[in-house]
Parts: C-alpha cells; structure tokens; sequence
C-alpha cells in the first residue's frame, strides 16, 4: 500500500507531490495522460500574475499573492525559464477606469507592490505599439512569465528524484474510503493509500464529492491561443491585459519566455473537457479582441493554434485543503487562473496541512535538483566548445528552428519523468515548436525515441495512445498488410 | 468513329492542352502543340500511354529503402503489375546504383534499376 | 576554434555544390561546403521521382541520380564536403559559427559566403486552420521523407490539401505504395504545380483535384479521422453550405515553399518581402558584400535545373569576390511591374559586358501574352510565351549590348 496517493499530475499535483516528498512517507501520482502537464498546465497563458485580481481575503488572493512571490527562486533552483517582465492592464475608455481603480485598491489589498496607474503619455512611452485608444492601464511591475509546463517538468522531476512514484496512462474510476484505507480504483486496477489527495483539475469537482465534500459545481471553460514566431522586434515588452470581464481577464498580447509571441485566450464553456479543438469563431475573436492592443496585429507568422482548458469553480474561489471528515483526505480544487501562480503556494501549504495533520516527520535528507544544463541554443561561444568537448552528441543539431541538440534530446527522454512522445520531447526540449513545426526534425525525434525506449518507430506517437506517426512500414503496405 | 481528346503535354513546364482526333483509334490529327515533341506525345499518349515507374523497396541491413526505376518508361497499363512484381523483391545492400533490380519486369523488357548507390 | 576559408558554402544541395563547382575551377582551393545532413544532395536525395536534369543534362533523371552528379563531380575535383554539420549563425564580416560532432564548435572567417540553404515548407500552424492537433498531418516533404528515406508510410488514407509539385508526386507515391489518395485539395483556382505533374500523378490514378476549395476544419483527438473542405469564394473565404467530409487518417500539406533565411537574418542581409530570399544584384551578391546567395534561398525554383545554373553563376562570381575581380560599378533597379512578383535580381550592374537573366513568378494565368522589359518608355526586351501560370518560374533574358544601354530603373510585366 503507498502512503499517500495524489490524483493528477498538473502543476498543482505536481507542486504538492514535490513538497510532499520532503516528508516520509510513500506517495504516487495518479495521471489519466500519458505525460504530466497533459491539461490545463500545457495549454494556458503562462502568466506568474502578481495578485491584484483576486477579491482580498479569498484562498486565491492569498495563495497567488504568496505563490508569485516563490516564483523566481523556485525557478532558479528548478532550471525553469522565467522573467519578471511586469504588466499593463489597459482601458480603453474613460468608462473602465473605475476597473482599473479597483484592481488598484484589490492590489494594495492583497499586498501587491509597486502598483501605479498609468497616464496615456507615460503608457505609450512604456510599450509604443499600444493602441491609440488606451487611456490609461494599471501597471504591474512583479507581474511575471513562466513555461507552464516546463514548470510542472520540473516540479515532476524533483518529487520523483525524491522517491515519488508516477503511473501515467492511469485513470481513476472511482475512490472509496473504507476502515481506514482508501480505495482507488483505476483502469488499471485498484490501488490502496492512507491519504488521498485530489489536484484532479476539470475531475476535481467529482472527487471532491466522492471523498466526502459538499456538491461542486465545475464548469469548463476552454481558452484559444495563438502563437507568433520570434519576431525581430517584440511588440510589447510586458504582458498586455485588456480591462477584465465577468468571462474571465479578456484577451492579452504577451511575450514568452521563448520570445514567442503569445494572443489570447478566448473564454467558452464547453462541455467536454477533453474537446481542446480550435474553432475558426474562436480564432477570429483572438485577432479581433487582440487588434484592440495590438491595432499592427499580424498573424502572418503565426508558429501554431492550440486551446486549453481550465476548470472554473462556481464558487469562485480555489477549494484548497481537507475534504470530508477525518477522512484523512485533501485537495486542491476549482484551480482556475491564477492557479499557475499559485501552484508554489498550493504545494507548500498543503503539504504543511497534510504533515501536521497526518503526523508527517520530515526526511533527514531532500535531495536537490539536477542541475539542468544551460539550453545550447543560449550558449555563448566558448559554452557552446565545451559544451561539445564534454557531450559531443550536442555537435548535431537535430531541431534547427530552436536550435536543439540530441544531447538534449536524450536527456529529455531520459529525465526521471522523461519524455516518451513527440510532443513529450518537444516541450520539454523546444525540438519542433519553431516555425517548421517539426517538418524537419520530427522523423529524427521519432528515431531517437525509437532508440532511447527500445521500441519500434512505428510505435512512436506524437502524444496520447492512438497518436502513432507511422501506419506500418512501405512493405507492409505494398504486400497489402499495413 | 471520330473521337476528340483534350491532353495536357508533359514534355516541358509548357504544359501545352492539345486537342487529338482519332478515328477508330488512330490519331489523325493534333492541334494545340507548339512543338514536334508535342505531336509525338498525343500520338503515344492516345495509342499507347507509357510512364516511368519509380519507387522505394527495402533492402536487408539497410535502414534506408533503395530507390528505383523502370530503366525507361513501361505501358502506363502495367504499372499496377509493375508494384506487385516490385513488392517481391528481396535484396541484400550492398547495392549500386544502376544495378538492376528486377530484369524484365513484367514482360516489357525493360529493366528495373537502382537509382542509388547502398553501401 | 577559429579558422580562415577563402569561400564557405553554406548548404550541399544541389545548389551549393554546384556553387562548389564552379568556383573551383575558378581557381578557388581553399574553401569548404557545410551540410547539415548526413549525405550531401539536399532534398533531391528524397525526391524519387524521375524529371531532374532535362535542360542541363538532356536526359531525365531521378533526384538521388541528378544529386550524384555533382557530389561524384565535387568529388573527383576534391572539394571538401563536410556533412552532419550545423551553421549556428553567419555575420555581418562574414564569420560563419558552425557546429558537428566530430570538429565540435568553430569559427570560420570567410573571405566570402554562399547561402545555399535552400528552403522549407509551410507548416499547418502557419494556414491557422482549426481543429485538433491529433497526429496524422504532414508536411509533403516531411511524408516523402518517411516513404523514400526511411521507409515507413505515414498513413493509408490520405488527403492533399494545396496542389504544389511535392503533394502531388507525394499523393503518386503514396497510392503507388499501397495507399488510397482521396483527394487533392487546392486553395486557388489553378494549381501550383507543374502540367505533368497533375497529368501523371493525380489524372493517371482518379485523384480528384478540388479547385477553389480548402480544408475547413481538422478532426480526430488522438489521430487524424476526418477533414471537412468547403469551396471557397473569389475572396477566397470558405461559402457556407458547400462543405463536404472526407474520412481519412492523413492530411498532406503542399502549401508553399519558403526560403530559409534565418541565418541570413543574423547576418543582416536585406530580404523581400516578396520572394522571403535575398535581394541581389546579377552576380547574386545580397546587401552584404560578399556574401552570395543562389538556389531555393534566394528564391523558390520548380526545376532543379535552373537552381544549377543560377548556383554555377553565384560560385564564379563568389570566386571573383575572392579574388577582387568582381566588377561593380553603375547599377539599375529591377522592379516588378504588371503580373509580375518577385523578379531575381533586384539590380543590374550595366557595365559588365555579360547577359542577363531575369526571373520571376506572374501573379496570374496569362494565355498567349508576352513578357516586355521596359526602362523607362523604352520597351528593351520582349519575349511571348503561349502561357504563363504562377506555378511555373518565367525567364526573360538581356543581351550584354541591351543590359549596357540601361540608363534608368526597368521593369517587368506580362501582359
């Protein structure tokens, strides 16, 4: 039996799963994916948000405030690309200026720092591309961007360093807490833990009520995107948000730490979680909310579309905590935005709750991370030699649109959460994410894997089971048998 | 019995549409060609259509397919038989290019060869 | 490691080989051509097919057998060819930052540059179209790697969005090897690619080739199942109620070809926005002197041929570079006229004593027109051509004594 089961391996399981591990006791993470990051936490803005938008006083104001504040440590300690580059609220009529006025006072609430309200002059000095219709914005100076899903990466990597244990491909079915122990029953069979813990993300509502907790209502909400090519100049140096809505924070121009550019997300309500199509309605909506920031807007030169989809919790708030009564059950619920912002927060404090509530002792020894290796494609020259001198399979460079090495590749693949797809390798290395997407790179990716999993090309996949790249090989095909 | 075709020559990037007449099969007249090339081609093309056949066959201790060709165009009729007589071969690297792969394939007399060299 | 080259060619296709070529029976010895492959030849090496090398050789040819012409050639002449090796980034006084296994990180000062980089195709991404993002959808060149390099087949049931010459000889291919090809899915009302090509490759086997129509939407979570295509309109906008649904597990996208000229970005060399390649003057030297550009980097060429031709010119004047014969002096500008985009050169040196050729694209199907040069009023050259379509490159070629006389800018238009 382990000790503690976790149910998804997002940023939130994967926050809480590492701050775990600094305890002793067993723990495994439950995913239905084949990787982590496979649902909100790969598909969202990236934004570290600094903490004026939530209502003071709610979990999420204080969990993104705190949570904001551990970003640029943690990421230094975890090798995962992250800038403070600041950020604009921006009104667009004198009418939204009571919004921004309260996203001011909800900052000063919350304990945001070097907030300031910007005049039209002092905002177009700032970003010159701004719209000729902005009035004012709100400026953010902590406001900050992160991969979110090197981010979860990273996270995952640390815990199992620490002995947490991952099954992936693994849905959970139904739980049951009977005399003492908790059932957890999966596609692949039952397994039995002490203590659960539910970071279920668009499942966290169900689990909530099946580990004893009040109804929960979750509604999907699904976010559009699209992604720029490095261009030559960015446009705008911090995250651009509209005025907020009820829907959610409207749609933004922002960098990434990539030098990407990054629009939108549009905010629908569907019914499937697992639906993350584009819709030509939704595209359009980016480019046409997007132009009101950005009146230059091109996406000649757009690298890819995607949407994610994040769960909204009717009640308004994250649901971070014990669930049920002395049940020894725990969660992180309704993680909406800010809920990449707060993952940090989210891991430690429960992780607290859970120790001191369960009697949890602390190991004598936390490993530390693996020190990861600079990217080569941000190398100088002289890291660049000995770099090769040192690991001469970083002499190939398998991606040439990001600049990507086999060396890197392989060690993408053989990470203690490794990769084992396309996509898996992709976005912890960047191998295919440039303007090619993949065109060049991805038959020797599949290759490599091919070699590092000790598989058949043909059972390579770009993601999920049932994303195999190849149908058979041509014989096959020429006999009939493909 | 009289019979107009609309062909596109393939000769050259061209592509000139040329309009053939044939009576009971034989073409009697072609229009719409700015070259002798183009005549020559409406001829075959209504009488008797050939193709080059190329394609890729696996070889044994060669991770890469060996590219081949039909050593000069075949009856454009026989290209589905050429496939199937091709899908039989069996070959070992090394091969070289010219080499030939399959002799007299299908009964035209013209010989399948490798199109590169594998070492 | 920082080293010295007379002349680095930066690319072992067909283009910088012949680059090669011609500047070493120039005289050139010290110099080097960087492929990033394992083998030299480019992308021929994957293009099977035969129809390479009629105007240069007489006879036609496969890729991989027009390829080996010129490698056993640079061969024979013992040009060093340096494969599985990566330039990282080229600079404005040409030093060229490269990377391999074998010789880890160098510099090399160049005395001169050829970009002979060749090009790319348009991802999926770059159409916008919307849907999933399951597995089953390719570039043609992507697939064509797969069937003729590596032999694995990328799916059984496939549709061909965008008639270019790669999806159409990749939708041959694939029904040759054992696949069923739906349809060919073309978003203008003529296709791009070459007359033969639709003849042998789509005609000869019932492939349907939808003009004016485009893919609309992509469905399948895990792997591509099915692609709805709508007929569009002048505007080129999908018209609603003409959708019909094709059950498939691949998309083949053959949607154009661009130049790739990251590394010419890094080295501040001007682009066009028209041909996404350099701008050069008739000896192919871009903004940057000495740095030289020919083949699919410098513009998208249908025939393999001219890439030669054009890479044999670049490698003389490169070598004069070298030697510090190249002639510069007065130049005109070249501009695009009526029906015209993307004319290669962008300049004229008119004191050279040499012809010139002149290439571009017309903007449209023009029948039994003409291709006039005027400068100023005066129309210099005139050439009729039965039929112009922008899927096939147009040529239009000055004499010396004509190029000598130019006096003021000239443009080109067909009409």
């Amino acid at each position: 039996m382990t000790y503690i089961i976790v149910i998804g391996a997002g940023v939130i399981g994967c926050s809480v799963a590492r701050a775990l591990s600094r305890y002793q006791a067993s723990i495994k993470v439950l995913e239905r994916a084949y990787d982590v990051a496979e649902g909100s936490s790969k598909a969202n803005s990236g934004i570290v948000h600094a903490g004026y938008d939530a209502v003071p006083g709610t979990q999420k104001a204080r969990l993104n405030v705190m949570g904001a504040a551990m970003y640029p440590a943690l990421c230094e300690e975890l090798g995962v690309p992250y800038k403070k580059n600041g950020a604009l609220v921006v009104a667009f009529s004198e009418s939204d200026r009571g919004t921004l006025e309260k996203l001011l006072q909800q900052g000063l609430d919350n304990g945001v720092e070097g907030l300031e309200i910007l005049e039209k002059d002092a905002l177009r000095a700032m970003e010159p591309e701004i719209s000729d219709q902005a009035v004012a914005a709100l400026h953010v100076p902590t406001s900050g961007i992160v991969s979110p899903y090197e981010m979860t990466y990273a996270l995952a990597d640390h815990a199992a360093i620490n002995g947490v244990e991952f099954a992936l491909n693994t849905a959970v079915e139904s739980v049951s807490y009977e005399d003492g122990i908790w059932h957890v029953r999966t596609d692949h069979g039952e397994e039995t833990c002490r203590i659960l813990v539910n970071c279920a993300g668009y499942d966290s509502g169900r689990l909530h009520e099946a580990m004893g907790g009040e109804p929960m209502e979750i509604v999907h909400r699904r976010g559009q995107y699209y992604i720029l090519d490095h261009p030559d100049h960015m446009p705008f140096t911090h995250t651009m948000f509209q005025c907020p809505t009820k829907m959610g924070k409207g749609i933004l121009v922002a960098p990434t730490v990539h030098e990407n550019v990054l629009l939108g997300p549009t905010a629908e309500d569907i019914d499937d979680p697992l639906d993350t199509e584009t819709t030509s309605d939704g595209l359009a909506e980016v480019i046409r909310v997007a132009a009101l920031t950005w009146p230059k807007i091109s996406v000649r030169t757009a690298v890819t579309n995607f949407s994610g989809v994040r769960a909204h919790a009717t009640g308004g708030d994250f649901v971070v905590g014990a669930v049920g009564n002395g049940k020894h059950a725990y969660e992180a619920a309704g993680m909406e935005s800010p809920g990449l912002s707060a993952a940090p927060a989210v891991g430690e404090v429960l992780s607290e709750q859970i120790a001191s509530g369960e009697g949890l002792a602390r190991k004598t020894e936390w490993k530390p991370m693996q020190k990861k290796s600079k990217p080569f494609n941000e190398m100088n020259a002289q890291e660049r030699t000995e770099a090769v001198k040192e690991k001469p399979l970083h002499g190939n460079i398998i991606c040439r649109c990001e600049v990507v090495t086999e060396q890197e590749i392989r060690e993408a693949i053989r990470r203690p959460v490794g990769a084992t797809t396309i996509d898996g390798v992709k976005r912890r290395t960047r191998a295919g994410m440039g303007r090619c997407q993949g065109g060049f790179c991805s038959p020797r990716v599949a290759e490599i894997l091919a070699e590092e999993l000790h598989v058949d090309m043909t059972e390579i996949r770009k993601g999920a089971p049932g994303s195999e790249l190849l149908v058979g090989t041509i014989h096959e095909a020429m006999k009939g048998e493909a | 019995m009289t019979e107009e075709r609309v062909i596109t020559c393939i000769n050259c990037p061209m592509g000139c549409r040329m309009t053939v007449t044939l009576e009971d099969g034989a073409v009697v007249k072609v229009t719409g060609n700015t070259c002798k090339r183009g005549d020559t081609y409406a001829h075959q093309e209504c009488t008797m259509p050939v193709r080059m056949v190329t394609a890729v066959v696996p070889v044994e201790g060669s991770r890469m397919p060996l590219s081949v060709k039909t050593k000069s165009p075949i009856p454009k009729a026989m290209i589905p038989k050429c496939m199937e007589e091709l899908a039989n071969v069996r070959l070992t690297a090394p091969v070289q290019a010219g080499q030939t792969v399959v002799a007299d394939v299908c009964g035209t007399g013209i010989d399948v060869i490798a199109t590169r060299s594998i070492a | 490691m920082r080293s010295k080259k007379e002349l680095v060619i930066i690319g072992g296709g067909p283009a910088g080989l012949a680059a090669a070529i011609a500047a070493w029976e120039d005289g050139i010895r010290d110099m080097i051509v960087l492929e990033r492959e394992h083998h030299a030849g480019g992308i021929l090496r994957q293009c099977i097919h035969n129809g390479f090398g009629l105007h240069r050789f007489g006879e036609e040819l496969t890729g991989p057998e027009y390829a080996q012409r010129d490698i056993d050639r640079a061969k024979e002449l013992g040009i060093p060819v340096r494969c599985d090796t990566t330039v990282l980034s080229l600079s404005e006084d040409r030093v060229v930052s490269c990377v391999s296994q074998e010789n880890g990180y160098e510099e090399i000062e160049a005395g001169a540059v050829i970009l002979a980089m060749g090009c790319r195709e348009r991802p999926r991404g770059a159409l916008g179209t919307p849907g999933t993002r399951c597995a089953g959808i390719y570039t043609a060149g992507t697939a064509q790697r797969f069937v003729n390099l590596e032999g694995f087949m990328p799916g059984k049931k496939v549709v061909i969005l965008g008639s270019g010459d790669i999806g159409l000889i990749m939708a041959r291919r694939m029904t040759l090897q054992g696949a069923k090809v739906l349809a060919c899915v073309e978003l203008m009302p003529f296709s791009s690619g070459l007359n033969r090509n639709i003849v042998q490759c789509l005609q000869d086997y019932n492939i349907p080739l939808f003009l004016s129509h485009t893919v609309t939407r992509v469905d399948g979570r895990d792997r591509l199942t099915g692609v709805a295509v709508s007929e569009v309109g002048p505007d080129r906008k999908p018209i609603p109620g003409t959708e019909q649904y094709f059950e498939c597990d691949t998309l083949l996208l053959s949607v154009g070809l661009i130049p790739e000229n990251e590394l010419s970005r890094t080295a501040h060399v001007q682009l066009s926005p028209v041909t996404s390649g350099a701008v050069v003057d008739d000896s192919l030297q871009t903004s940057v002197p000495g740095i030289f550009a020919c083949g699919n980097v410098l513009h998208v060429h249908d025939l393999v041929d001219f890439v030669s031709e054009e890479s044999f010119r670049a490698g003389h004047a490169a070598a004069a570079f070298v030697r510090g014969n190249l002639k510069s002096g007065k130049t005109v500008r070249v501009q695009d006229g009526k029906g015209v985009r993307g004319t290669v050169p962008q300049t004229l040196r008119t004191d050279t004593g040499e012809n010139v050729r002149l290439m571009f694209r017309p903007d449209a199907v023009y029948k039994n027109a003409a291709v006039r040069v005027l400068c100023g009023d005066r129309e210099v050259a005139k050439r009729k051509q039965m039929i112009f379509t922008p899927g096939e490159m147009a040529v239009v070629d000055l004499k010396a004594d004509v190029v000598a006389g130019l006096d003021q800018d000239i443009t080109v238009e067909v009409g």
